[in-house]
């Protein structure tokens, strides 16, 4: 599905990846962990093209193209989705037309006909019924006057319409209440299959209880130090990071 | 220099003032023309503004001093078909409907059939003796500027809209006023003027839009009074949609009685140079304005907008938010000034003024006063210049739109809360369609 080889990156001149190597196939979870500030987020925003981030060493192959110089649509219409660790409000826009330019603009790039009018309401009822999401929301403007659950669920929501082959979800668990935190994983689950991956970003075990992982990776400072199955991620809980940084740190002064 | 122009422009008008009244024949003795006259003599010591002046001191109006305009009265009156007409008027709901072209009735082209007794909504030329009396009250009471741009519209105007709603009336269908202007024969100056009064109790929506006849050089010069009666409800929209080569002269005054509410829209798309004044006078207790001004700008298109809202009287609100988009080499300008009267106390006055500019060459000044001598008041005013938001920019694209889509719906999140107020949904979907083919057509 998606190799990243070396993959260095830069934010306003300051190197954040050092250096990343990770490979995710078809039908995969992934789970990135790691303290605050050890490059996730970048990691994430990097993959899906945002602008801010020079990438400036290594690779990133996606279903067999090059990512690096792909602007972030083509990214999104190649089957690429990132779910926002801070979803944006854009007054004005429902999310229904929100939603239809984007599936429409994704079909078209496929060579697809549009949607009717009738099969993408359908199919919005369908996905949102998934994930208990009201439809008075769904013709508000795209996250305005949204609750911080809500934002979050209304980007798993996005997930499912859109239907990616790869979901990166950028700490989708931050801030949820162990209600939220249920549906979201559900609709995770219920996006989940052999024909797709998924990559989430986290820093807390408490989602992974909900979507279980296939490998677990451990971030710090721009680098993989570990990388796991579950248990890892059981074992992060218990023990913390600092007992793997300094085993890391000690192996590369070494 | 300037003021060698000047004075030729000023004995230029004042020749054409002279061969408008030969023409007039049995109605130069009307009290109409007896208003233009008076006028005429101010403007003969009025002077017109220069960037010396505080109030002016953004915008530069030689150009429109150094072209030789005719006031419409002495051009040739333009055919337009009902069809043209059509095409620039907004649609979707009923409304009355009242066309100008150069600031002159069409009656051909206008509507106001079922207009219900007693209110009145007609051309200002078509005024009957007993439609005047009602309104010598108003005349003359509500626009007193001695500004040049002021004087020359009253001295030439000979149409306009009259909106006269009484007592206890509440106008259920909005009135469309739609000026076109323009013609082929020569450079023409409109001088539309409009007032609306309405009474106690009685509530009106009022949309009037500007609009180019043919893309050719004219000038419109436009001062419009309304008058809002205890208790009142106005929603005034003023759509400025010029042609490109215009010159757009608006000066609007509100007079607001005890609890009226007044919200005035004020969108400017088109025009060469073109400078919107809005003063409102809260001349009562527990009244309520609304200002919401939206100015689209591009290639070296200049919009100036002043308001100016006179706090005169306790226990009132108003509330301001105008929001500018700037592309290309456009330059925008909000200047707002509150003034807050000693016995204006408890007194809740906002104000916003934010713009984004999409070019490296656009430029923006804002200038919001505050000016309080009351002591038990709530006042805030805020001005922000900055560009699109780029994580939403960014946002938007992660999910397969296209950019010049994606910067079309951040123009129009932009903007929205200008445009959201509007009450009239079918005038806002295509509101918010013009802001996205105003600014889409452009690469920028």
């Amino acid at each position: 599905m998606i190799t990243i080889k070396n993959l260095h990156a830069k934010v306003e001149g300051k190197e954040i990846l050092k250096g990343i190597n990770l490979q995710v196939n078809a039908g995969e979870i992934h789970a990135i962990m790691g303290p605050n500030g050890s490059g996730k987020s970048t990691l994430a925003n990097v993959l899906a093209g945002h602008e801010g981030y020079e990438v400036t060493e290594g690779e990133v192959i996606f279903e067999g193209k090059d990512l690096i110089d792909m602007p972030p649509e083509d990214r999104a219409r190649e089957g690429l989705f990132l779910a926002f660790q801070y979803p944006v409000e854009i007054p004005g826009i429902t999310n229904t037309v929100f939603l239809q330019t984007a599936i429409n603009e994704i079909r078209k790039y496929r060579g697809l006909p549009e949607l009717s009018a009738k099969e993408f309401l359908d199919l919005m009822r369908e996905k949102a019924k998934v994930l208990n999401i009201d439809s008075s929301l769904i013709s508000r403007s795209v996250n305005v006057g949204f609750s911080g659950g809500e934002k979050k669920k209304n980007e798993i929501f996005q997930l499912l319409m859109l239907d990616p082959k790869l979901a990166i979800l950028d700490e989708t668990d931050s801030g949820l209440d162990i209600d939220a935190l249920k549906i979201v994983a559900k609709g995770i689950n219920v996006f989940h299959n052999d024909n797709n991956a998924v990559i989430v970003v986290t820093h807390y075990q408490r989602l992974l209880d909900y979507i279980v992982p296939d490998f677990v990776h451990v971030l710090y400072n721009g680098k993989i130090i570990k990388s796991g199955d579950k248990n890892l991620a059981l074992q992060l809980e218990k023990e913390g990071y600092d007992q793997l940084i300094k085993e890391s740190t000690e192996l590369e002064s070494a | 220099m300037n003021t060698q122009k000047n004075i030729d422009i000023k004995s230029k008008y004042l020749k054409d003032f002279e061969l408008f009244e030969s023409k007039l024949n049995g109605q130069s003795k009307s009290y109409f023309h007896s208003l233009r006259k008076t006028a005429i003599e101010k403007f003969k010591t009025a002077e017109f503004p220069t960037l010396k002046d505080e109030e002016w001191k953004y915008t530069n109006v030689k150009p429109i001093l150094q072209t030789d305009f005719t006031p419409a009265v002495n051009v040739e009156i333009e055919k337009v078909k009902s069809d043209e007409a059509s095409k620039h008027l907004y649609g979707g709901f009923d409304f009355y409907k009242l066309v100008f072209v150069n600031g002159i009735f069409e009656e051909k082209l206008s509507d106001l059939n079922g207009i219900p007794e007693q209110v009145v909504v007609k051309n200002l030329s078509n005024l009957s003796n007993s439609d005047w009396e009602k309104l010598k009250s108003y005349i003359e009471k509500i626009d007193e500027s001695d500004n040049a741009f002021n004087v020359l519209n009253k001295a030439f105007t000979v149409d306009g809209t009259v909106i006269v709603i009484p007592d206890n009336v509440i106008l259920e269908k909005p009135v469309q006023v739609l000026y076109l202007t323009g013609s082929k024969t020569a450079e023409v100056l409109a001088s539309p003027r409009n007032l609306i009064v309405a009474g106690k109790n009685s509530q009106v929506k009022i949309i009037v839009s500007y609009q180019p006849l043919a893309n050719v050089k004219y000038f419109t010069n436009v001062v419009t009074e309304i008058f809002a009666g205890e208790n009142a409800i106005i929603d005034f929209y003023k759509i400025q949609n010029e042609g490109e080569k215009a010159f757009h002269i608006d000066k609007i005054d509100i007079v607001q009685k005890g609890k009226s509410v007044v919200s005035n829209f004020s969108l400017s798309f088109g025009g060469a140079l073109v400078r919107n004044d809005i003063n409102v006078l809260l001349d009562d207790e527990y009244i309520e304005n609304h200002l919401y001004g939206l100015y689209l700008a591009t290639d070296s298109q200049h919009v100036d907008n002043h308001t100016f809202i006179d706090h005169a009287k306790p226990n009132c609100e108003s509330n301001e938010l105008y929001k500018g988009i700037l592309d290309e080499k456009a330059r925008g300008i909000f200047s707002g000034k509150i003034l807050v009267r000693k016995d204006a106390q408890k007194t809740n006055a906002f104000q916003s003024n934010k713009s984004v500019l999409l070019s490296d060459s656009a430029t923006v000044d804002a200038k919001p006063q505050l000016e309080i001598y009351a002591d038990d008041v709530k006042c805030s005013h805020g001005a922000t210049v900055g560009q699109l938001d780029m994580t939403a920019y960014f946002y938007i694209l992660s999910r397969g739109i296209p950019a010049d889509l994606a910067k079309s719906m951040l123009i129009r999140a932009f903007a929205n809360d200008v445009i959201e107020p509007i009450k009239i949904e079918a005038l806002k979907e295509q509101l918010n369609h013009q802001i996205l083919q105003h600014l889409h057509s452009k690469d920028f």
